[in-house]
């Protein structure tokens, strides 16, 4: 597959910057920015500390007016650096969806009374169309809205959707019916059965979630904002408690001035956890982007979180354990006939049968066996594959020819009277069976000649990301039609945990159910109609571009690259997105310590010039250590946010490791950096003084 | 420390640690209405009170109802024993002939038992008579007590059980938790006190001859009114009888810390010999450890139990090493007078210092509030170990049953940070946390130190409240946020030097140790009632282990973080300045 992933587009880039620096300073509003609490209480904070300022111009203030300046401007910089780096994450997704809404220009549509050619149509905007509507759309013509083609079959180009140049068929009934607004018919006449509404369509959807409209918080996000304000809250009180307690102080020993309002300001918005909650927004933006560029688009937030938490991943062996084609390898003649004689009825028996399967049983045929036959008799009749008879063959020159299942073939020519099974069968199906491949029972007539092993290829590097998986605690089920000794041939081979074999769509689904009964959290991919009622029961449900409309609406992920190996994509994103959060959070707060010891002395050592001692880092003046924690406690935000845009880096190791790792990183480092950061800016501010 | 005192904390530590298991499973058992050693006897008593008091033991409740249940019964108790102390002239058992509390005193005496804060603003000797503290006080001992128990066994049920919005019934669990668990218990200790030397009687107070008569000025007022001293001689001093060893038991037993005399477990008639000292801090400390057992068994993970326990006595241990640190290190104004050692002020030379120091963490991890030693005459250092111990939120260990149901309040907001780093919506014993989960834990977490926040705040600006200290300075603001600190995490126990007896702390007081109690009682059951209605998530690599070491860890670190970012620069003004003063000179 060529796929043009949507063109990376660096944060730095000015086509994000700038709209995104505009737009920090609109999100300033107050009715927005109450969304995220603790940074609202820092903005209160912000204009408290400005009315000072104005006031000490006056001289009506304790401190300098330029000491009370400039924390003033570093608490409005603390918001707006938060405000900035939601911009930054949005910008991205709004640069792809301004390119998306070019698409939507206004189309017009042709309205059919009944989906039927020769039906005359009316011609109508898309925004008249309503589900149920049936259209015409001929070729050279943009598809009005989402639908599921009801008739014909034509070439479509969905690179507006998908970035993917090479167009695809559409046809109706089968699992390749949907298209998509905004898509372009390329060959062929097609009518289409609309399936949204006006703004509900799946490009709507699209653009309102990738410019973050329509961005809920999700379940944890409140849970760790609870957190958060409830943080804010006691440090508000802790602040608010210092004031009385100092003015007794101050009277008890004689000396000093209370704490000020503008420090204890300062001091507010050091403890409050402004830096998590500064960048909380963004992670989960961003978290949604990297998905979207790896063509993946998650219906909520939610989804992306509960792919973290999975427990029980459902693979379909086709196309992501294995390639997705089998490849015919050996002829293997039963009965006394020869592998001659085998390899031509194959040939005949697959002339017509245009799947992958069929056509490497030709190429083997040709190459191993020198055979031509290009052409078939004029008086050639196809027999078609279908699930009843689970067999697809020729019949040509007073000759069936069949091939199919073992148990299908056998009873197929039990019909026409066949007396004895060849008794070697059943061994060579057995075998071929056993090895993980698909054994596939070529027969004339009446006659059993021999069976063609179709192999299944395995993936390069699955087991790696399987054994990674294990060591997340992922336990890996793959889903195949296969029988079953076919199927834990390739499970074993794959090394995944589990195997589903001869999976109906109710055997998935109650598979699902049982997973989920026990506790756990289950992802699925899945492409077909059939698929749908899996897909809406599991907790993290991924549909194929390629597939149905039910599919794709059952699902809360879609992937337009319809690659079911994203799957594993998504779980790393989810992982990320929640450990980026905690990891901020741990940092966030570990900071506090060293912001206490730089502040508390400085305030207090008026009253009581012995807490010098907590001095510990030296600071050179009361004023420039408050300033130092203030300014850390701001440019900490804008250092962070290409983490919080990027993620954690994800590492797969068991839990109590990776806990440890991070703690050591983000908790410890979390209380060493701001005490080097504070020194540092109060030698800075030294310089300056 | 000394030999005699290493051999004495370990033997200690090692027999209380013995003790835990048998003593949870027990409980357990107890708790789950299984039959136990004592069902033979204890059966037929139970259900004669269940079929009297109209209680259907198989009626469980949801946490609403539990709730409203704790909070009625509560109401009822704190009527009974208000009437009391309004009407103790009226009543028998009063020798002494004391009159009735005023109604300040009687409404922060009573609500200070019932929620088993048990601070006291009145001297047990010289104003309560032997109804009061028997009737009143005493069973309040047991039923407050019982309440806490009862409300962590349904937050224990919270994270044991599955899809069910069930907790158990709160009547049952107080009811058998009073007579399987702290009669048996409290029998049993009373008699080895009294063995000890415990008083046990209802004589009238004696009055005995001094051996050496003492003659001092006492200050009085002359005809006009004018201060003056008149010489006066005392030879006889009256000695305060009753009936201190079944009280004494309980108090310790159930975390309550409410002495019958004023000198609380210093009083050699409360603590008379070394044994009964080390016996009294055993009985303290032995249901909030042994419930983390409880708390394994019923969930069925006894190695989550043990991690909770390890936390606890962890904190207990590092508390420990630092007071008496403190507390050998003595004072150098005291040695520059020529006084070395170790500082012995205010603590009793027969429980010596290493005894003294594992009563005063023991009291104040847990939420007693006995004292054997006067917390005020500790090295500003020192004194910041009790302070700091109770404003954590008293979870190490805590009193009976809210400890652990705090410490529990605790892991849920450390496995949530946890959670997420690792990747995953954090999920602890199988229970995803969410945000029903996050509010309430955080709400029972922080209630009482928001209190102590603002009413400390308030008293520092009150000139009466200000007036209460003894020593004014850093060493008064200490004595004022201990004050708040203890009614607020229901320790009970005073630094001492605060005259507490006055409106502003009887009154306010009464309010922090209400909500303190009640607030995050209420607020852990709802945090419960949503556990239970979850399904269970069963473990795998992926979660992470809360039952090890280094979650246990990162829970001692969350504990510590917390306590010290919310009331670091309060501390800051008190013993942190004072302990910079003193090493000054000053």
């Amino acid at each position: 597959m060529s796929i043009h992933k949507p063109e990376p587009i660096s944060i730095f880039d000015s086509r994000i910057m700038k709209p995104a620096l505009i737009e920090s300073f609109k999100k300033l509003d107050p009715r927005q920015l109450w969304r995220n609490p603790v940074m609202f209480c820092v903005e209160i904070a912000s204009v408290i500390t400005l009315a000072t300022f104005v006031m000490s111009l006056t001289g009506a203030n304790r401190e300098p007016a330029w000491f009370t300046g400039l924390v003033s401007v570093w608490l409005w910089l603390t918001v707006i650096f938060s405000t900035f780096a939601e911009a930054l994450a949005e910008g991205r997704g709004k640069a792809r969806a301004a390119s998306l809404r070019k698409t939507r220009t206004d189309v017009t549509a042709k309205r059919l009374a009944k989906p039927d050619f020769t039906s005359a149509f009316t011609t109508v905007g898309a925004n008249q169309l309503r589900k149920d509507d049936f259209i015409l759309v001929e070729a050279g013509e943009l598809i009005a809205g989402d639908g599921d083609v009801v008739a014909g079959a034509a070439l479509v180009n969905e690179s507006a959707v998908t970035g993917e140049s090479a167009p695809v068929v559409r046809e109706s009934g089968g699992d390749r019916s949907a298209v998509t607004g905004g898509t372009t018919v390329i060959a062929n006449s097609i009518i289409v059965r609309i399936t949204a509404n006006p703004g509900e369509t799946f490009l709507d959807r699209m653009i309102s979630l990738i410019e973050g409209a329509k961005r809920r918080k999700t379940p944890n996000e409140i849970a760790l904002e609870v957190l958060l304000i409830a943080l804010t809250l006691v440090f508000l009180l802790v602040c608010a408690n210092i004031s009385p307690l100092s003015m007794y102080s101050v009277k008890a020993a004689g000396q000093g001035s209370p704490v000020s309002l503008t420090v204890l300001t300062a001091l507010f918005v050091c403890l409050a956890p402004t830096t998590i909650a500064a960048l909380l927004p963004a992670i989960g933006i961003a978290g949604m982007d990297r998905l979207f560029q790896k063509n993946v688009i998650a219906l909520s937030g939610r989804a992306i979180e509960a792919a973290g938490d999975v427990n029980v991943l459902l693979l379909d062996k086709t196309g992501t354990i294995t390639l997705g084609n089998r490849e015919a390898v050996a002829f293997v003649p039963v009965g006394g006939h020869s592998e001659q004689e085998l390899a031509e009825a194959a040939l005949m028996a697959s002339l017509t049968d245009e799947t992958p399967e069929g056509r490497s049983i030709v190429a083997l045929a040709k190459q191993k066996h020198g055979l031509k036959g290009d052409a078939l008799p004029p008086d050639a009749e196809t027999i078609a594959f279908s699930a009843e008879t689970r067999l697809s063959g020729v019949n040509t020159g007073g000759n069936r020819y069949r091939k199919g299942a073992a148990d299908s073939t056998v009873a197929f020519v039990r019909t026409l009277g066949a007396r004895a099974i060849p008794g070697e069968l059943t061994d060579v199906v057995d075998r071929i069976a056993r090895a993980g491949a698909t054994p596939l029972v070529v027969s004339c007539d009446a006659e059993i000649l021999g069976v063609v092993n179709l192999k299944d290829i395995i993936k390069g590097g699955i087991q790696e990301r399987f054994q990674q998986l294990r060591s997340m605690g992922i336990k890996t089920v793959m889903i195949t039609g296969d029988n079953p000794l076919t199927a834990a041939a390739i499970a074993a081979e794959a090394q995944v945990d589990d195997f589903l074999a001869q999976a109906r769509p109710e055997d998935k689904l109650r598979l699902i159910k049982e997973n989920q009964e026990a506790g756990y959290m289950v992802a699925m991919t899945g492409d077909g109609t059939n698929d749908a009622p899996a897909l809406a029961q599991a907790d993290v449900a991924v549909a194929m571009n390629t597939g149905t409309q039910p599919a794709r609406e059952a699902a809360n992920i879609i992937d337009l690259d319809s690659n079911p190996t994203k799957l594993l994509d998504i779980v790393e994103v989810g992982k990320q997105i929640l450990m980026t959060r905690g990891n901020l959070t741990t940092f966030s707060i570990s900071n506090d310590v060293a912001k206490y010891f730089a502040i508390i002395p400085a305030m207090l050592l008026s009253i009581y010039p012995q807490l010098e001692v907590l001095n510990i880092m030296h600071l050179a003046t009361p004023l420039s250590a408050i300033l130092s924690a203030v300014i850390f406690n701001a440019i900490i935000i804008p250092l962070l946010v290409p983490l919080a845009l990027r993620g954690t880096k994800f590492r797969p190791m068991p839990a109590e490791k990776l806990l440890i790792h991070n703690l050591l990183i983000y908790g410890a480092g979390g209380i060493i950096a701001p005490f080097v950061g504070i020194k540092g800016i109060d030698l800075m501010i030294g310089m300056f003084a | 420390m000394t030999q005699y005192e290493w051999l004495q904390t370990i033997l200690f530590l090692v027999l209380l640690l013995a003790a835990v298991k048998p003593l949870g499973a027990f409980m357990a058992k107890v708790f789950q209405g299984e039959r136990t050693m004592l069902s033979p006897v204890l059966a037929p008593c139970e259900n004669l009170l269940f079929r009297v008091c109209g209680v259907k033991r198989d009626e469980e409740m949801d946490w609403k109802r539990y709730a409203a249940a704790v909070l009625l019964f509560n109401l009822a108790l704190f009527v009974s024993l208000f009437a009391i102390l309004m009407l103790q002239h009226l009543l028998p058992l009063n020798p002494q002939k004391f009159p009735a509390f005023t109604w300040q005193l009687a409404l922060n005496t009573a609500i200070s038992f019932v929620t088993n804060t048990n601070w006291q603003a009145y001297s047990g000797e010289s104003a309560a008579s032997y109804f009061t503290q028997m009737v009143g006080l005493a069973v309040h001992n047991f039923v407050s007590a019982a309440t806490g128990i009862a409300v962590a066994i349904a937050v224990i049920r919270g994270f044991a059980r599955r899809r069910t919005s069930m907790l158990g019934n709160f009547w049952v669990d107080m009811t058998r938790c009073t007579l399987y668990v702290l009669l048996p218990i409290t029998l049993v200790s009373a008699l080895v006190l009294v063995s000890q030397g415990v008083t046990q009687n209802f004589s009238n107070y004696k009055t005995v001859p001094l051996v050496q008569p003492i003659t001092y000025d006492k200050p009085t007022a002359d005809a006009k009114g004018n201060p003056v001293t008149a010489r006066v001689t005392v030879k006889e001093v009256t000695i305060p009888m009753g009936p201190v060893a079944s009280q004494e038991a309980i108090k310790e037993l159930g975390t309550n810390g409410g002495g019958f005399f004023n000198a609380n477990s210093a009083h050699p008639y409360e603590n008379p010999t070394p044994l009964s000292h080390m016996v009294e801090i055993f009985l303290i400390l032995l249901i909030p450890f042994a419930l983390t057992s409880t708390f394994g068994v019923m969930v069925g993970n006894t190695r989550q139990g043990w991690a909770i326990l390890g936390v606890m006595v962890l904190i207990m241990a590092i508390s420990f090493a630092v007071l008496q640190g403190a507390e050998t290190g003595g004072n150098p104004l005291v040695a520059k007078l020529g006084v070395h050692g170790v500082n012995m002020e205010g603590k009793e030379v027969r429980f010596g210092l290493a005894g003294t120091n594992l009563f005063s963490v023991a009291t104040t991890g847990t939420s007693c509030g006995a004292v054997a030693t006067m917390h005020d005459s500790l090295t500003p250092l020192g004194g910041m170990i009790p302070l700091g111990l109770i404003l954590l939120g008293e979870i190490a260990p805590g009193g009976v049953g809210s400890g652990l149901y705090t410490m529990l309040a605790f892991a849920v907001i450390a496995v949530f940070v946890a959670g997420l780093m690792i990747g995953r919506t954090p999920e602890f014993l199988g229970k995803k946390i969410e945000v029903c989960e996050m509010w309430m834990s955080i709400i029972t977490v922080l209630a009482a130190g928001v209190v102590v926040l603002i009413l400390s705040g308030i008293a520092m600006i009150t000139p009466k409240a200000v007036a209460s200290m003894a020593n004014p300075g850093s060493h008064g603001l200490s004595e004022v946020l201990y004050a708040f600190a203890s009614m607020a995490n229901n320790n009970g126990s005073a630094f001492a030097g605060l005259s507490a007896n006055v409106n502003f702390y009887n009154i306010l007081g009464s309010l922090a140790m209400l909500v303190g109690r009640f607030v995050p009682a209420v607020a852990v059951l709802a945090m419960a009632g949503s556990l239970a209605e979850k399904k269970y998530v069963p473990p795998s690599l992926g979660t992470l282990p809360t039952d090890k070491v280094p979650f246990a860890l990162w829970l001692t670190l969350v504990i510590l973080i917390v306590g010290a970012l919310t009331f670091f620069p309060a501390l800051s003004l008190g013993p942190i300045v004072e302990h910079l003063t003193m090493l000054g000179g000053k």
